[in-house]
């Protein structure tokens, strides 16, 4: 059996929304590169949708894959919907991931959380409520 | 297209090693503790192979022990040493920081059991100092083991010079020369080698296979009991085709090796002036002291994992010492070991060389790393932090 799923490899091979958003309403960065994994998250924000996401990585194939992944799954969805992806999603979107990878995926989440946190420092009027 | 620049890892099976084999495999299939015919011909057959195997690195055949490959022969070199040092009264040993885990496990093993190790500082160029082996040694010393070359960054210890000071000091010694046998010329009377491990496959000979020189001073202590095979050392039924596959594939090594080692040395030094072009990197090892096929380097800003996938997409087999191909959340120890920083450990590429390799190869291999590097860096943050100008360089 291969390292990775074919989708793991698609997305590492062709990722998607890869580059920087200069003017953008969140950005969150996560990881450190003692570990070998950094992703950091550009979200463009309009009312309550996500309207535009880039990503930059440094790390291994299925970080690679896992931001591209995740940037897919939220792009054009609504603010709420992106608080909510969780690691599972973005895993499951990918076939699955090594168990001993199953961390590039949660760096995916963490990364769009830190994004919209920072979002939310800018505009904490925004803020839902809860 | 397939340029395989893994060597260290494995080596592709001689066709005289495997035209050594088949015979073993289909007629010649007898016991070699059997006392019929067909299997006193095994018996001879391997220790005709044992011959040919200790005229190599100039021993007695009486003193190989065929095993299993490089591991169980580092296991067991050290566990007698450690024994004989025990009964002794003995329990310090020696070694270096970038030994492969072979031994470093089972020195870790043994400091459970009291032991007290002491690990040589191999510097940034990967090179022990004797004069640093030499302080190191006391009275309760009862080994000294240190690889022959590196598996990583292929730096050749001064092995001769560790060998005659453990053997004016009264210690034994024990180098670990899977990279080395086959590919650097052995004398273990020369070079003062109490024991030496070798394996096989990284000499084109076939897996699960290797041996272990070790002179009778050191009496081996049973790693597998049961029969009494191997002078009773190693117990199983011997692996009769591949250790002919051994041999065979040994022989040749040897009877080629000067010519293939200058030969390779140019290929190497080709393969490093044109991955040194890339800005951010830097050659790990000596340039010099180091196997003739071996090239390591780091590339700042960018992860070893997604670099050998994208090689592999281009038809290169190569390895890296990053945390993501180690399986573990630490790059390679080696790398640490001559002081590279996590940041830029993570970003390294190990590729070694074959005897049959090309100008051509060494440079669609530097253009393929040159082009990947520069991709990943394109979106890699680290790399923006440092062009940026947000944190500094370390290479």
């Amino acid at each position: 059996m291969a390292l990775y799923s074919e989708k793991v490899m698609e997305h590492f091979r062709n990722p998607r929304n890869v580059g920087v958003i200069e003017d953008a309403d969140g950005v969150g960065e996560v990881g450190n590169a003692k570990c070998g994994d950094i992703m950091k998250m550009y979200l463009k924000i309009d009312g309550d949708t996500v309207t535009d996401v880039k990503f930059e990585t440094f790390g291994c194939g299925s970080a690679i894959a896992s931001s591209s992944m995740a940037t897919e799954l939220i792009k054009g969805k609504p603010v709420a919907d992106a608080m909510k992806l969780t690691n599972k999603a973005v895993a499951e979107a990918l076939d699955g991931l090594p168990a001993y990878k199953m961390h590039c995926s949660v760096l995916a989440e963490e990364a769009i959380q830190s994004a919209l946190a920072d979002y939310y420092a800018k505009h904490p009027e925004k803020k839902p409520a809860t | 297209m397939r340029i395989y620049a893994d060597n260290a890892a494995t080596t592709k099976p001689s066709r005289a090693a495997i035209e050594a084999m088949l015979p073993y495999l289909e007629e010649e299939y007898g016991n070699p503790s059997s006392l019929y015919t067909l299997g006193q011909r095994a018996r001879e057959a391997i220790e005709q192979a044992r011959e040919e195997v200790a005229a190599v690195i100039h021993a007695d055949p009486r003193d190989i022990t065929f095993t299993s490959g490089g591991s169980e022969a580092d296991n067991q070199a050290i566990r007698s040493a450690a024994e004989k040092g025990r009964k002794a009264g003995k329990t310090h040993i020696i070694s270096t920081a970038f030994e492969h885990h072979a031994v470093l496990h089972t020195l870790n093993r043994l400091e459970k059991e009291g032991f007290r190790v002491t690990l040589l500082d191999v510097h940034e160029n990967g090179l022990v100092r004797p004069d640093e082996l030499d302080a190191a040694i006391c009275d309760e010393t009862c080994l000294v083991t240190v690889m022959t070359a590196n598996n990583e960054i292929g730096t050749i210890q001064p092995i001769r010079a560790l060998g005659e000071l453990c053997a004016r000091r009264g210690v034994p010694f024990h180098t670990d020369a899977v990279q080395a046998v086959g590919h650097l010329p052995i004398d273990v009377d020369a070079d003062h080698i109490d024991m030496l491990s070798a394996s096989a496959h990284k000499f084109h000979g076939p897996k699960g296979v290797g041996f272990l020189y070790a002179r009778k001073k050191v009496p081996l202590v049973n790693l597998i009991d049961g029969g009494a095979q191997e002078r009773g050392k190693r117990a199983g039924t011997e692996n009769v085709p591949a250790i002919m596959g051994m041999a065979a594939a040994l022989k040749e090594s040897a009877a080629r090796m000067d010519g293939d080692a200058e030969r390779m040395r140019t290929l190497r030094d080709r393969l490093i002036t044109g991955l040194r072009e890339i800005p951010h990197s830097a050659l790990n090892g000596d340039a010099v002291k180091r196997l003739p096929g071996n090239a390591n380097f780091c590339f700042e800003g960018i992860e070893g994992e997604s670099l050998l996938l994208l090689l592999d997409d281009r038809g290169i087999c190569a390895s890296s010492g990053s945390a993501c191909t180690s399986g573990s959340l630490d790059p390679s120890h080696v790398l640490l070991a001559i002081g590279r920083v996590h940041d830029v450990a993570h970003g390294s590429l190990r590729l070694t060389l074959g005897e049959d390799a090309t100008e051509e190869e060494v440079d669609y291999i530097v253009r393929n790393v040159r082009e990947v590097v520069e991709y990943l860096r394109g979106f890699s943050p680290v790399w923006r932090d440092l062009v940026s100008g947000k944190a500094n360089f370390i290479l």
